[in-house]
């Protein structure tokens, strides 16, 4: 799932310091599982930032909603009806959602609420990792399920480096180096012959570089 | 017992202080409590396993927003005491008062009665 | 194996030289005299002079500009690449820039994470990693093409090397490893520094049991210890790299006065060991900041003076 932490309040703030009617929009999915922005972390910066107006003699009306998702177009019209009485949302959404909040409603602010971290997993209550990069060309196959350019952090693909120590990454001694876990994966497997084949030079254009990408199914285009 | 503890202090009795959720805390104080102070079991001996771990988890997710919007976190506190044990109670309420009188009311208090008027 | 390519290196390695090599790091600066003045030091006891590339990510004059200068030299520069740093536009660019002014060695590696260096907020690129480098510049030495296809002209005349580290985890991969970076391109190897003798000799045999030693000129790291502190330092905060407690106690062991001369015995004895293993075809000796200590190394070990190749 997308992972994102939450802004610091300070941040939040600065942005909406002199708004009159703010609207912090929540979201039910990732943000929701990471903590970070569902309906809960909605209520209490909503709270948070009415305390901090009262506080500074500013009469501020703070709403709260939280919505099923922000990256589809049907739940962003459930707001459609109320959204000009705020001249503010905070979106606590992932990127995703904020920027498909503004595009639908463009005459209206849309702060982020959080920061948007990356593709990953929830390793324990608390405690999540990255898993993917979305380079757009799954090379999963052959690495025994573990990906070199989502946790390697020189994305090679023909690892390990020099670097690697009693199986850490030379930048951290808490980060796994994925290539260890790549050769023990193989071995694991029985596979341990394919590390010699070499992996060839990858096509960065699916890749951020490559623009901002699309995916167009025809089949299911009306 | 009929042990003396300050007046002021409104007890909200809970089954297990991981009940209290952080917009419990937040709400109290943006209805103009001065102070919130939860008390649950010792550490280890919670009925429910975990629940006054929760609650201290909570409680410091609370005093770390009260202090960036200018409330206070010294207004809110953790408790652990043998359910048993009425005069270390009595002894909580006590120093939680004399807290909350050295830091004077809470200023959202103040701040709506300037609103209203 | 033939030689294929003007590099001196190759030439010695080809005749059946023990060939040495050794290395200098530029200035932080634009002062040539940062590389000019070191290679001086070293230049007639050494075949070739590694120039380094941004080593631990701290930022520095950059190596092919200094390989440059060992050129007009007349000196025979090995250009170190490493692939953090440019993309693979850059890469082939650099590439042929180093073989416009004839130098004819390179040596491929991944570098150190940027986070190590003065610029740890900067991007890391990696657009290559260094086994798809040693593909690159093999191929346009002997297909004459650019990666997109077109036909180079005046194709680079490269002898291609890569680094081993006979001593990093994990140890069961070392040898495939090795065996991959050839099937790479990989020509010449040049390993990390090695004080654990015995390790690196069982490293040997098992290279000879693959038969890589007839496929690549290994050619053996080392650096001369310069006190009791910086073998506990590279022992213990440096990755990759296995310093004997034996040999720690030895230098510890030395009056403080007395440690560098040591720590330079300890590399002339390593050197005179390493020359008895099959399959070592060299000496690769890194004295960072140390350049000095190099001439009196070679010559103590018989190695001086170098063979003269057409």
């Amino acid at each position: 799932m997308i992972v994102a932490d939450k802004k610091p309040i300070e941040e939040i703030i600065e942005n909406v310091k002199n708004n009159k009617d703010i609207l912090i929009l929540g979201c039910n999915e990732c943000v929701t599982v990471c903590e970070a922005g569902g309906k809960k972390e909605v209520g209490v910066l909503a709270s948070a930032l009415r305390m901090y107006f009262l506080n500074h003699g500013h009469e501020v009306r703070i709403d709260e909603i939280t919505l099923q998702r922000q990256c589809d177009h049907e739940y962003l019209e459930e707001i459609r009806d109320r959204i000009d009485q705020y001249d503010a949302v905070v979106s606590l959404a992932c990127g995703v959602g904020v920027q498909f909040t503004a595009e639908k409603y463009h005459a209206t602010p849309i702060y982020p609420g959080v920061n948007t971290c990356f593709l990953g997993v929830t390793e324990a209550r608390g405690l999540w990792t990255e898993r993917c990069q979305a380079c757009g060309q799954c090379i999963l196959a052959t690495t025994g399920g573990i990906c070199p350019v989502s946790r390697c952090a020189k994305r090679i693909l023909n690892g390990p480096c020099g670097g690697s120590t009693g199986g850490k990454c030379e930048i951290n001694k808490e980060i796994d180096c994925a290539w260890q876990l790549i050769i023990d994966r193989l071995t694991a497997l029985d596979r341990l012959d394919d590390y010699e084949t070499l992996c060839p030079i990858k096509d960065w254009s699916t890749d951020r570089a490559g623009g901002p990408r699309k995916v167009s199914r025809e089949d299911l285009q009306l | 017992m009929r042990l003396q503890y300050p007046i002021g202090i409104r007890v909200v009795r809970v089954p297990c202080t991981g009940k209290v959720d952080v917009l419990y805390i937040l709400h109290a104080f943006e209805k103009g409590a001065d102070g919130v102070y939860l008390v649950g079991c010792l550490e280890g001996g919670c009925h429910y396993n975990s629940g006054n771990i929760k609650a201290r988890n909570r409680v410091e997710q609370a005093r770390k927003i009260l202090d960036v919007i200018g409330v206070g976190g010294q207004r809110v506190e953790m408790y652990n005491l043998s359910s048993s044990d009425g005069p270390l109670f009595a002894d909580y309420a006590t120093e939680m008062n004399g807290r909350i009188q050295e830091m004077g009311p809470n200023p959202i208090k103040l701040a709506r009665k300037k609103q209203a008027a | 194996m033939s030689v294929e390519t003007p590099s001196r290196l190759e030439k010695i390695l080809a005749a059946g030289h023990l060939a040495v090599t050794s290395e200098c790091g530029p200035p932080r600066g634009s002062d040539p005299e940062g590389i000019t003045k070191k290679a001086e030091m070293i230049k007639a006891h050494v075949d070739a002079i590694n120039i380094t590339d941004n080593q631990t990510s701290v930022t520095r004059l950059c190596s092919l500009a200094a390989c440059i200068r060992l050129k007009l030299m007349g000196l025979e520069p090995v250009l170190q690449m490493v692939t953090r740093d440019r993309n693979r536009i850059a890469l082939q660019s650099d590439i042929l820039g180093a073989a416009s002014f004839d130098i004819n060695n390179i040596l491929c590696l991944s570098g150190d994470h940027q986070s190590f260096g003065d610029c740890p907020q900067g991007q890391n690129v990696h657009d290559l990693d260094s086994m798809q480098l040693l593909q690159t510049v093999s191929y346009m030495r002997d297909a004459g093409k650019f990666l997109g296809g077109d036909d180079i002209q005046r194709p680079p005349q490269m002898f291609v090397g890569a680094a081993a580290n006979p001593f990093a985890d994990p140890f069961e991969i070392r040898i495939p490893r090795l065996a991959k970076k050839i099937a790479a391109g990989a020509e010449f190897i040049q390993t990390q520094c090695i004080y654990n003798l015995d390790k690196f000799e069982h490293w040997m045999q098992l290279v000879r049991d693959r038969g890589l030693h007839e496929k690549v000129h290994i050619l053996a790291g080392l650096t001369p210890l310069k006190s009791a502190g910086m073998a506990r330092y590279m022992k213990n905060r440096v990755p990759g790299m296995d310093v004997p407690d034996d040999i720690v106690k030895r230098m510890a062991d030395t009056p403080k006065e007395k440690q560098a001369d040591e720590g330079v015995n300890i590399c002339v004895e390593s050197i005179e060991r390493l020359k008895e293993v099959e399959g070592v075809s060299g000496f690769h000796v890194m004295a960072i900041e140390w350049e000095e200590k190099v001439p009196e190394i070679v010559e103590r070990t018989g190695l001086y003076p170098r063979p003269v190749v057409e």
